[in-house]
């Protein structure tokens, strides 16, 4: 409501208005065991903050991702998941905590910022330019380098191999899986070190998920970290070398994927026994 | 013969000013619709900075005229055009920074920008008005025609002549040549390609790293030299009267609605939609349907279907058409 020139019935976005407010601080519930952050490539690090002057979405929750490793965010519905990430990424407002890459304290640089650095961010919606061609796509991926992007592209083509078919089709022309292909590979023209994606398998058949989860592990295997959030717990926990499980925007669990996939209050609560 | 001469007649009252005045109103509408698509508004003042780019133009061609400087058979506006074109650059770089930008900061709607648009549109009204005053102005010279209807007759030794105005085919040279080298710009180049980025998806050009600030600032320029185009070959094709150019207004929107806003190729082909709806439906036929039809046929009026003076209604009954029953346009646009 500070905006005058913005004032339209509400901004038809739900995140803000949380719902369901978790009411009255509580410690979080902890991991049971300490973590150790301290070399962790990007890590948020006790971030508190919503979107705007709204109520506040995260409560301490601390993500981070070690060189090379996939970590992954799941959780229920309305936990903050793909906030966790955004705010990683400089998408909201940090009252508290900080996020540091490589060392760094980026925690002030806007989400522009943290691409020339080396992050690449994959939206969850419209995480492609449908109207242009898939090889158009890329080069705009890459609209920060000055340098020569054709082996950049080469490589996205290796990973990708329908892209180059269809290099010269629109995007918006293309199905799920593929659009979704699309957009990991603008991230990776920045050659970024470190891939955020969300939900990257939202609205794909099961056959194209264990597909894209196949390349997303091998781009983790040239040394690019991954931290991504998924709505499919069971299949992301599998490949993840650390998993979070968020509660109302506060660190539930946090262990390696096998081992959440084994603890039972996890299994009971999230993964359906 | 008969028929030849109604085709002559066909060829001289409604193709070539139809195609003339299409093109025209077809890089009018490009300026509407690069507007649209990468600042999302529906710039109100395009017919204004059409008015004052013409201006600007004008008064160099005078300053030319009087230094003695020609352009051959060719009119010295053309020499004067490049200056036209930088002097609206300025004005409406300057009308950004001022006005534009501050809503865009603020994340203004749409609707809030079209009446700022609006205001624009009056201050620059006003601005033309004052400098050069709202009388006709008149400033072609060169040759003025290419094949003049005497001599076409005495050529082919038909009875109804052909005209072509060195206007009118200076217009349809120099607008294909403009819409080349947009759709070169837009389509080859790397800032062309960020700026259909830009108006595809804001939030993943601004992830890319494009600068929406660059971004912005090229559509003004590209806009600027548009209009500047658009309105000096309008102008040396009738004659320039900054109240004319204001009205026009309404068939360059309904180009660039009728074509798809947001859509360049929209736009083009919107703008001869127009004009030859508005050319055939206030031509007076009686002519041709002489040639073509027996004599005892012959029509009594002018079989003309509206007066010239509603040409405008014209534009204004396709435009609602096109918005009942296909709101984004001919080509696939943005809705309004």
């Amino acid at each position: 409501m500070s905006n005058p020139y913005q004032d339209d019935r509400g901004n038809k976005d739900a995140s803000v208005t949380n719902p369901k407010p978790s009411g009255g601080f509580k410690a979080a519930p902890g991991t049971g065991h300490p973590e150790h952050n301290a070399d962790a490539f990007l890590i948020g690090d006790n971030m508190t903050g919503g979107y705007g002057k709204g109520a506040d979405i995260l409560h301490s929750c601390t993500i981070a991702v070690n060189k090379g490793e996939i970590a992954v965010i799941v959780g229920p519905n309305g936990a903050g998941k793909s906030t966790g990430m955004k705010a990683v990424f400089g998408m909201l407002n940090l009252r508290e905590g900080s996020v540091r890459l490589d060392g760094e304290d980026i925690t002030s640089l806007t989400p522009q910022d943290r691409v020339a650095k080396g992050m690449g961010f994959v939206p969850q919606t419209s995480n492609i330019f449908t109207s242009m061609t898939v090889e158009e796509n890329l080069e705009m991926g890459a609209f920060l380098r000055r340098d020569d992007i054709s082996e950049t592209m080469e490589q996205v083509y290796t990973l990708f191999p329908i892209l180059k078919d269809k290099r010269r089709q629109a995007a918006g022309e293309l199905s799920g899986g593929q659009r979704q292909q699309v957009a990991v590979g603008r991230a990776l023209m920045t050659q970024p070190k470190v891939l955020m994606l969300d939900e990257p398998t939202a609205g794909v058949s099961p056959i194209v998920m264990d597909e894209l989860f196949d390349r997303i592990i091998e781009v983790a295997r040239t040394g690019i970290s991954i931290l991504m959030v998924e709505q499919n717990a069971r299949q992301a926990l599998e490949i993840a070398d650390k998993g979070y499980v968020l509660v109302q925007g506060r660190n539930a669990y946090t262990d390696t994927g096998r081992a959440l996939l084994e603890d039972p209050d996890v299994r009971k609560s999230f993964l359906g026994g | 013969m008969d028929l030849l001469n109604a085709l002559v007649a066909l060829l001289n009252f409604v193709i070539v000013p139809a195609t003339a005045y299409g093109a025209q109103l077809a890089l009018g509408a490009l300026g509407v619709t690069l507007i649209y698509g990468i600042l999302r508004f529906s710039n109100f003042a395009h017919g204004d900075t059409m008015a004052f780019g013409t201006m600007v133009t004008i008064l160099f061609t005078w300053w030319f005229q009087s230094m003695g400087i020609s352009f051959g058979p060719l009119p010295t506006a053309l020499l004067a055009l490049p200056f036209g074109i930088l002097g609206c650059m300025a004005l409406v770089l300057v009308t950004d920074r001022m006005v534009y930008r501050f809503y865009r900061e603020q994340k203004a709607k749409p609707v809030i920008l079209v009446i700022v648009s609006m205001g624009v549109m009056f201050v620059m009204n006003g601005l033309v008005r004052f400098i050069i005053g709202p009388d006709d102005q008149r400033f072609g010279d060169g040759e003025r025609f290419i094949i003049s209807a005497r001599d076409f007759k005495a050529m082919t030794g038909l009875r109804e002549g052909l005209a072509i105005k060195t206007s009118q085919g200076l217009t349809v040279v120099v607008a294909v040549i403009a819409v080349a080298l947009l759709f070169w710009f837009l389509n080859r180049t790397r800032t062309g390609k960020s700026m259909r980025a830009y108006s595809d998806n804001e939030d993943l050009a601004l992830l890319s790293g494009i600068n929406p600030e660059r971004v912005v600032m090229y559509t003004w320029l590209i806009v600027a030299a548009l209009a500047t185009v658009a309105g000096t070959l309008y102008g040396l094709d009738k004659s320039f009267k900054p109240f004319v150019y204001f009205q026009l207004l309404l068939p360059i929107f309904a180009a660039a609605i009728v074509g798809g806003l947001g859509n360049p190729l929209g736009a083009i082909a919107g703008g001869f939609v127009i004009a030859f709806s508005e050319v055939t439906i206030t031509y007076a036929w009686k002519k041709i349907a002489r040639y073509l039809l027996p004599d005892h046929l012959d029509p009594d009026g002018l079989v003309q279907l509206l007066s010239t003076d509603y040409k405008f209604a014209v534009s204004f009954v396709i435009l609602l058409i096109v918005l009942l029953f296909r709101p984004t346009g001919l080509f696939k646009g943005k809705s309004v």
